[in-house]
This record gives structure tokens, C-alpha cells and sequence, in this order.
């Protein structure tokens, strides 16, 4: 349409923070994001009682005024142990996700650029990757090299590379048609420069948007293979370490797990918010 | 047929101080002010307009269909005599289906793409008529034999995306009248069609109005073909009517300064860069409702003074026609900017070689296992500092040929390519650094041609930091270049974003320029921007030519632009070259039939002498090429068996003239001359 736009010529990233301020949606999951990390941050000095002493007397005590959350078969301060529990689940899964998405951004741009035979490989053996339940594949690769937060980081880096690869890789080809790479070419400029300098700034909101999903699922897995006994490890306070820990009791105990529980839960849901709002406001 | 139309209720569209504002951010800003117009029946009024005047937003209020976020602020729209801002929902639905239609400019996104024809053409006649499925697709089918669809049962078996654009625009067309509607709106109609394409769309335009008693809303940035379809005209700007007043007055004797920049600023029929510098508009246009106390135009008006700054004109009533200027006696004299002449490589510098030749270029893409034929044997030769233009309907081959040229494509085997005398690696990879720099191109749309991610003193810094210079001396040059498409210091800073379509392609000339190229390609440089802004291009195109003495390929589709630039016209038709001449001989004729019809396409302001010449049928596919000559089905002056057998070679038949016809040349002289005779003579009854 010709008549109905009103194009002001304004900074873009000026624009984009007046619509992140403007976003309910970006501002609550960023909110809750930022409380678990401080928690993550200064769960020591916050929790009222140490997360790590047991109490024989008061083991599996229900909610009370003492114990705002109970207390875990040990005696354990539940409120204090969720609060400092953040703290390895937010390290892991962050630098996972770092991880996952720098090497997925390389292969991506890599392969988007060159076409022909190394992205026809790539991009099956990407599929066939897909195809597998993720979570076995890390479980195996773990098992394999042993438990630690390091190797954690590392498998769900690399588990999640191609899936960030194919996401870059198809914005790649977008780019790669467009003049302006014609132009660089024209221009003599190498494969590198044209890759790093001219295409990755322009997929970089795309990036940013994909980078925060993954980051949710990233808990999600560290949670997943907490609870199987394959990812944070004792005495850790985690909270997908608690739920393993004391699901058995939930029935009659139900405190014991379900504040960990929710405690992950938000943090998702947290994470995901922040997604959709930095989406929304890139679109914008 | 023509009628001024006094008393309201005789009016199929009446619109009265209009006011329209869109919400963005948080407050309204004003899109129309004080629109007043009035269609008559029967009449065809066209909006002429440049990109952001509110043509689209006119056409929309029309209907009652804005955006949601815009809204009619004052003022009155009645259709047909009904009030429509006081029309309930159900009557407004009633009245778009049964007075109303739309033509939009994008056939192909207002097509259903999952119905056939059929389906999409019944659904009108059922919704709006109540018919039965056998009655309406029996005026379906009769529907589309008005558009002058010969096979309408074939077409209405057909899903939108097995038609041709122009076929699609017909269909509309079809649904669009099929309802009789007191008013039918055009927006755009023939923007994305091939020139040959739109003057077939335009004829029968044109021809339903004399069948049909419909009136018209015609909405296009085109003055000819503004010129060549309606009664009377309205020039909107900013969102406000400037003028307003039969169409052959207005653009015979504008009364208003902007419309006299707009019939200036476009090159007029014949008009050479010898002749002249184009008249440009300077300034951009303003923010509608930008300037309450002041005449709109003000800013980018030679005549402007006080009194323009602190009132707002009222339309000037000029006897049947208006004009909102303080000053409509002084516009017809106003001064014409072209005085002052370009600077012009002064006639082609024959050096003793051209600066590029190829031969034998063709290039064959494999499509699911059928060859097709992009460019075909195209041997040319450049001269230094002259300037071809490349033309030709779209997919004759013209952007094929300039990414071969660029190395972005690799031609097939036996083409040749010589950058002064030395040949050219296919691929841009494979050339060196100097030869990358000798040709460069500026693209038709600057939006991706920049990237978005750099800042503007980047994107042309870089050209020159890959040419060798370094510091002081790349900073230098780089202001030189921004002074050179008069860029300011301030928009160095910025990102291509914040600068208007004509500000970045002035981005993209100085960074192809940057490296001291020696042959630019210009693929339809302009044919994104507004005219005024267009103007303002090929001028700096001109003067930059001169002053580095570079080789053009212009390609347009725009013929009269392609004259005012080009030294020697080169005519293709899928991918073949069918003509090749000095602009005049190419231009003047006599000339090869394809290039005759594409003349007669091309609307222009002044009824030309030619005879009316359209092409029958569609431009063939480039996998299925008809045996022969290439261009035999569609050929006006095809003479028989020996075009459908034996494919013309392309002879020399002037000096520095070659026509690929068997048509012999004297033959030709004769038929186009005489076609003209008869074209100017009455026609025998």
C-alpha cells in the first residue's frame, strides 16, 4: 500500500527499545528470569537458613512458619535449598545454550553459504540427527564420558548445533540472494568477510530469538538429565536433583517436590516469555 | 461521457473534506486532509499521486476498508448517493458487493491460489446475485469473454498460477465488473505488467467503458497512463489535492507548481541528455499534515514566499478545473531547470577498441530436465564512455545478461567475454582484483542491494579501502563521493534504513563509482523510485559519466528513459538480440517489428503519430521456443512460412543498424511508414 505507512526515519535500536519497554510480555518473563539469577547469584546470602545442614529432628517437616517450603527427609530447609538450587542449573544451561548456538551459527553460515555438496551432507546428516530422541543421545554420550556440569555443557552444546545450524542456514539462503552479497563479491571480498561481516549482523535478531528458545529447552534437558542422574550431581541443591531425589514421597510428602518443581517450571516459562517478547519486538 | 457532475446525488463517488489519520505510536498523524472530489457517472477520474501521497488510502476510505488502525477523522463519502460513514455493517457489506469493486495492483496475491478460475468467479455471482452453480458459471463464462478471454472454459478450469500476469489482471477484471457496480476502483492496475501487457489491459479498460456505463477510480503514479484513461484528473501530494481538472488541460496546462514538476521531471517523448538536464523536485515530500498555517508544497516550490509559509491556499476555482496555489497565474511561466545543460560525455568516445565485447553469450539454465534458453548468441560490443541500453519485456534476457557480464552467473560453453582485449574469467571468483573493479553494477532496488547492517560511511568506505586507499586519503575520497550524489556528513552516519529509496540508491551509484569503474551496469536503476526523484538519478547518472568517463549497460524497461540516456539501444527478446542501433535509428525507426509494438506500448502524454500496435497472445516459454523465428507467434508483420522455418540472422542493414527479421529493410521502411500514414488517416468506415 502507498499511502498508509508514516515512515519515521529513526534509529532502529532506539526504536526497538521504546517496544521492549511496551512489551508486557518481554518485561515478565525478563522479571523472572532476572529474580532466579540473582538467586542463582546471592542464594547464599539470601536463603534464611543454610540449604546444606540437616536437621535429624525435623526431617520432612510440613510448611510452617520455620520452614516456609518444609524440610526434604534430611531436615533440609526446603525454601533455602530452591533458592540456591538455581544457581547450577544457571550455569549449565546457559553456556550450553552459548555453546550450542556459536557452533550451530558457524555450521549454519557455513553451509548456507557454500550450497551444493557440503550442505547437501550437512543438512541430512542434520535431519537424521533430529530424528533421534535427543535426550537418549546425551544420556549415551554421557554415560560414555562420564558425568560432570563440563560434560553436561558440552553434550547439550553439541546435541543442540544442528538443530541452531538449520535455523541459521535457512535465514542464510534468504540473505545470500539478496544484492548485497552480489555487490560484496563484485567488491572482491573473501568468504570469510561476507560470511562474518556482511550476512551474520543481519540474521543476528533471528539469532538472538532462536538462542533464547533453545535456552529454555536447555533447562528443561539439565533438568531432564538431573532427574535421571545423569546431569547436576550431588550434594548439589538442584532442583531436577531434589525432584529425583524425593518423587517417591510425593504422595504423602508433596512438599518435598513440588516447590522444585515449580521452581524449574517458572524458570521456563520465564525463559520463553523473554522469547516471545524478543520476538515480537523484533517483528515490530 | 464527460460530466462535471454538480448535484451530489448524481455522483457515483462523492468524497468531501475528507480527513484521514492513521494511529501510529500512540497518536494520529493525518494521512488525507480536506479531500474533495466527485465522480460523475460514466466518468473515469483518475488520482495521481507519488509513493506516501495517499492515492491508497483515498481508494480504501472509498470503501469504507481502512486499515484497522486508521480512521476517517471529517468529512463525507458517498457512494452512489449513499452515505457510507452512517451505513450499517450489513449495508456496507451490501453495497461493497453490489456498487463497488476493486482492481488492486498485485493480480497474483488477490487470487485465490487453491480455487480454479471458475470456483473464484461463480463465488461473486452466488454471493452477490443469488444465482444457481449452473447460472453463474454461465456468466462466468460470459464474463470473461468481455475481458476478451478467448478460451473462458479453459481458463476457468485453470488454477491463478497457470495464467499469465496480464491473464490473471483480466480475470479480476472480469469479477470486478461481473456485479455491474455503479463504481469500479483501480488501483494500480498494470504496475507489475510488462508495457505490452498493460496497454492490451488499458485497451480493454477502456473498452468496457465505452460498453459499460461503470465509473472509474483510477489510481496510478503514472501521468500517461493517467493521461491516456481518464476524464478528468486529481494531483494528490502529501495527502492534499492540489489540482484537479480534465485530464488533457491539467497536463496540457498545469496550473499548479507541483503538477509542473511532475510532467517536467519525466523525460518527454524524445528528449536526449543532449537536450538537457531533466527538472527535478527538490527536497522530499513532507510528512502529511506537516505544515498547518502553510501550503504543503512550500519547502520544494520555486514560486514559494511568506505568504505561501503562513496560509494555507484555498483551491483556486480556474473555471472547471482548480488549483490549490496562491500563484496559479505565475505557474505556466515558471522556469524550466533544463537551461542549464549536463555536462555530456560529448558523443561516444570511439577509442580503437571496446572497452568490453562479448561473443557468442548465451547462457542455458537446466530446469527439472528441460534446457532453458535465458541469452542466446548475444555479441555486443561496448565502447568507452558511451552508454547502451538494454531493453526488453521481462524475461527477454536483460538482467540475465548483465549477471554474466558481472561473472555472477557462468555463461555456457563458447561464450566470450573480453575486458579490453583480454579475456574474462566467468566467474567473479576466478577474476582479479582489477578486473573486479572495472565493472560494477547499480541494482533496480537499493533496499537489498544495501546491507541493512552497515552504516552508509561503510557501505562506501569499503569499495574504497578494496581499491587501496587508506586513512586521510579514503576519507577524503569518500566525502569527495558523498558530495559527488550529495549526501551530507549527517547521512554518512546513518543505517540504510533511515534514508528514502532515492537517498539509497544515491548510496548505491557512489559505491559502485567508488572503485573508478570502467563500465557500470545499471539494472533499472530507477524503476523503483518516484518520477521526481527518478529525474534527480539519471542526472547524476549523466554527470557522473562524464566525469569519469565510464561505459554504461543500462537496462530498463522505460523506453523514453532508455532514450534520453542511452547512445545505441540494444532490443532483446528472449534472450536474442533483435535489434541493435544508435538510440535514434533504434528509436525512429524504422526498426524491427518487436521493437515497433513495444513503442506503441509504451503510453506517453502526447498522442503519438504511430499507429496502435499490440501484441497477440503470450511471450513464449524460454524451455518451448517457437521453430524459426523466436518472435513469429506473436509478429504483427510476420510474412509466412520462412519465419516459422528458418530463424533470421541479424544483418547489418544500416550503418551501425542490425535487425534480425526477413522482412528486407527497405521492405520494413516501407510498411512502418505506411502504417503511420494510415494510423494519422481517419479510418476508412
Amino acid at each position: 500500500m502507498t499511502g498508509g505507512e508514516i515512515v519515521r526515519p529513526r534509529s532502529l535500536r532506539s526504536e526497538r527499545l521504546r517496544a521492549a519497554g511496551r512489551s508486557a510480555t518481554l518485561i515478565i518473563g525478563l522479571a523472572i528470569l532476572i529474580f532466579w539469577v540473582t538467586c542463582a547469584l546471592f542464594g547464599s546470602r539470601i536463603a534464611p537458613l543454610n540449604p546444606y545442614a540437616d536437621n535429624l529432628l525435623a526431617t520432612l517437616a510440613p510448611p510452617s512458619f520455620a520452614h516456609w517450603f518444609g524440610t526434604d527427609q534430611l531436615g533440609r530447609d526446603i525454601f533455602s535449598r530452591v533458592i540456591v538450587g538455581a544457581r547450577d542449573i544457571l550455569t549449565v544451561a546457559p553456556l550450553a545454550t552459548l555453546l550450542g548456538t556459536v557452533l550451530g551459527t558457524a555450521l549454519g553460515l557455513f553451509v548456507g553459504y557454500y550450497r551444493g555438496v557440503v550442505d547437501d551432507v550437512v543438512s541430512r546428516v542434520i535431519e537424521a540427527v533430529q530424528a533421534l530422541p535427543l535426550v537418549i543421545v546425551a544420556l549415551m554420550a554421557l554415560a560414555a564420558v562420564g558425568t560432570s556440569n563440563l560434560t553436561v555443557v558440552i553434550v547439550i552444546g553439541f546435541v543442540f548445533t544442528p538443530l541452531i545450524a538449520r535455523t541459521v542456514r535457512s535465514a542464510v539462503l534468504i540473505e545470500n540472494s539478496l544484492d548485497y552479497v552480489a555487490a560484496a563479491h563484485l567488491r572482491g571480498e573473501g568468504a570469510l568477510y561476507i560470511m562474518f561481516v556482511e550476512i551474520l549482523p543481519n540474521v543476528l535478531p533471528l539469532l538472538l530469538v532462536e538462542g533464547t528458545v533453545r535456552f529454555g529447552y536447555a533447562i528443561f534437558f539439565v533438568a531432564s538429565l538431573s532427574f535421571i542422574g545423569f546431569g547436576i550431581q550431588p550434594p548439589s541443591a538442584d532442583w531436577g536433583l531434589a525432584i529425583s531425589e524425593n518423587y517417591s514421597l510425593i504422595g504423602s510428602y508433596w512438599w518435598t517436590v513440588i516447590f522444585d518443581a515449580l521452581a524449574t517450571a517458572s524458570l521456563v516459562v520465564g525463559v520463553n516469555l523473554a522469547a516471545d517478547g524478543i520476538q515480537g519486538v523484533l517483528q515490530a | 461521457m464527460r460530466s462535471s457532475g454538480d448535484a451530489p446525488v448524481d455522483s457515483a463517488l462523492a468524497i468531501e473534506n475528507l480527513d484521514v489519520a492513521f494511529r501510529v505510536r500512540g497518536r494520529d498523524r493525518p494521512v488525507l486532509r480536506r479531500l474533495s472530489l466527485r465522480i460523475g457517472r460514466g466518468e473515469s477520474y483518475g488520482l495521481v499521486g507519488e509513493s506516501g501521497s495517499g492515492k491508497s488510502t483515498a481508494a480504501l476510505a472509498a470503501v469504507r476498508y481502512l486499515p484497522r488502525n486508521g480512521r476517517v477523522t471529517g468529512g463525507r463519502i458517498l457512494v452512489d448517493g449513499r452515505d457510507l460513514m452512517t451505513l450499517s455493517n450489513a449495508k456496507l457489506r451490501e453495497l461493497r458487493t453490489q456498487s463497488v469493486s476493486m482492481v488492486y495492483q498485485d493480480p497474483g496475491r488477490a487470487l485465490n491460489p487453491t480455487l480454479r478460475i471458475g470456483r473464484q468467479m461463480t463465488e461473486v455471482f452466488e454471493a452477490a446475485a443469488g444465482l444457481t452453480c449452473a447460472a453463474a458459471l454461465e456468466r462466468a463464462a460470459d464474463m470473461l469473454a468481455k475481458v476478451r478471454i478467448s478460451n473462458p472454459a479453459r481458463v476457468m478450469a485453470n488454477y491463478p498460477h497457470e495464467l499469465s500476469g496480464g491473464m490473471q489482471q483480466r480475470v479480476i477484471i472480469a469479477m470486478a465488473l461481473s456485479t455491474e457496480p455503479a463504481l469500479l476502483i483501480l488501483d494500480e492496475p498494470t504496475t507489475g505488467l510488462d508495457a505490452t501487457v498493460e496497454a492490451k489491459v488499458l485497451d480493454l479498460i477502456a473498452r468496457l467503458r465505452a460498453d459499460l456505463s461503470t465509473s472509474i477510480l483510477f489510481i496510478s503514479h503514472s501521468l500517461p497512463v493517467i493521461a491516456r484513461m481518464c476524464d478528468r484528473v486529481g494531483i494528490l501530494y502529501a495527502g492534499e489535492l492540489v489540482e484537479e481538472g480534465p485530464a488533457s488541460i491539467v497536463f496540457d496546462k498545469p496550473r499548479h507548481p507541483y503538477t509542473v514538476g511532475l510532467l517536467r521531471c519525466a523525460p518527454r517523448y524524445g528528449q536526449r541528455k543532449h537536450d538537457g538536464r531533466l527538472t527535478t523536485i527538490p527536497g522530499f515530500p513532507p510528512l502529511p499534515g506537516a505544515c498547518v498555517d502553510c501550503c504543503i508544497f512550500t519547502d520544494r516550490c520555486v514560486l514559494s514566499t511568506d505568504l505561501c509559509r503562513q496560509q494555507t491556499p484555498a483551491p483556486v476555482d480556474l473555471g472547471g478545473r482548480s488549483s490549490r496555489c496562491h500563484y496559479t497565474e505565475l505557474v505556466p511561466d515558471m522556469p524550466y531547470d533544463d537551461a542549464n545543460a549536463l555536462p555530456v560525455a560529448t558523443g561516444p568516445m570511439r577509442g580503437d577498441r571496446p572497452v568490453l565485447r562479448t561473443r557468442h553469450l548465451s547462457k542455458t539454465y537446466q530446469v527439472r530436465g528441460k534446457s532453458l534458453h535465458a541469452v542466446h548468441d548475444v555479441t555486443l560490443d561496448l565502447w568507452p564512455g558511451e552508454t547502451l541500453g538494454l531493453v526488453g519485456e521481462s524475461g527477454s534476457g536483460k538482467s540475465s545478461i548483465a549477471k554474466l557480464l558481472l561473472g555472477l552467473e557462468s555463461p555456457d560453453a563458447g561464450s566470450s567475454i573480453e575486458l579490453e582485449g583480454t579475456a574474462l574469467p566467468a566467474r567473479a571468483i576466478r577474476r582479479s582484483r582489477a578486473q573486479l573493479k572495472a565493472l560494477q553494477i547499480v541494482f533496480q532496488n537499493p533496499g537489498s542491494a544495501l546491507n541493512a547492517s552497515h552504516s552508509v560511511r561503510r557501505l562506501i568506505g569499503r569499495g574504497l579501502r578494496q581499491a587501496g586507499l587508506r586513512g586521510e586519503e579514503c576519507e577524503e575520497s569518500l566525502q569527495a563521493w558523498a558530495r559527488a550524489v550529495r549526501l551530507s556528513g549527517q547521512h554518512l552516519q546513518e543505517k540504510p534504513r533511515a534514508l528514502s529509496g532515492g537517498l539509497k540508491q544515491r548510496v548505491a551509484i557512489a559505491r559502485a563509482f567508488a572503485g573508478g569503474p570502467k563500465i557500470v551496469v545499471c539494472d533499472e536503476p530507477t524503476s523503483a523510485l518516484d518520477v521526481s526523484v527518478q529525474a534527480a538519478i539519471l542526472n547524476l547518472l549523466v554527470e557522473l559519466q562524464a566525469d569519469q568517463q565510464v561505459s554504461y549497460i543500462f537496462i530498463s524497461h522505460d523506453l523514453r528513459v532508455v532514450y534520453y540516456l542511452a547512445d545505441r539501444i540494444a532490443v532483446l527478446y528472449l534472450g536474442r538480440l533483435v535489434e541493435i542501433g544508435s538510440a535514434e535509428s533504434v528509436f525512429i525507426g524504422p526498426h524491427h517489428p518487436y521493437t515497433e509494438a513495444l513503442l506503441s506500448a509504451n503510453p506517453s502524454l502526447v498522442d503519438g503519430e504511430q499507429p496502435v500496435i499490440r501484441l497477440e497472445g503470450e511471450i513464449p516459454s524460454e524451455s518451448d521456443l517457437p521453430a524459426g523465428c523466436v518472435f513469429q507467434t506473436r509478429c504483427p508483420r510476420k510474412i509466412g512460412h520462412i519465419c516459422e522455418q528458418q530463424e533470421p540472422a541479424l544483418i547489418e542493414v544500416e550503418h551501425r543498424h542490425s535487425i534480425r527479421c526477413h522482412i528486407p529493410f527497405e521492405e520494413l521502411k516501407a510498411l512502418q511508414l505506411k502504417g503511420s500514414a494510415t494510423g494519422n488517416a481517419p479510418g476508412p468506415s
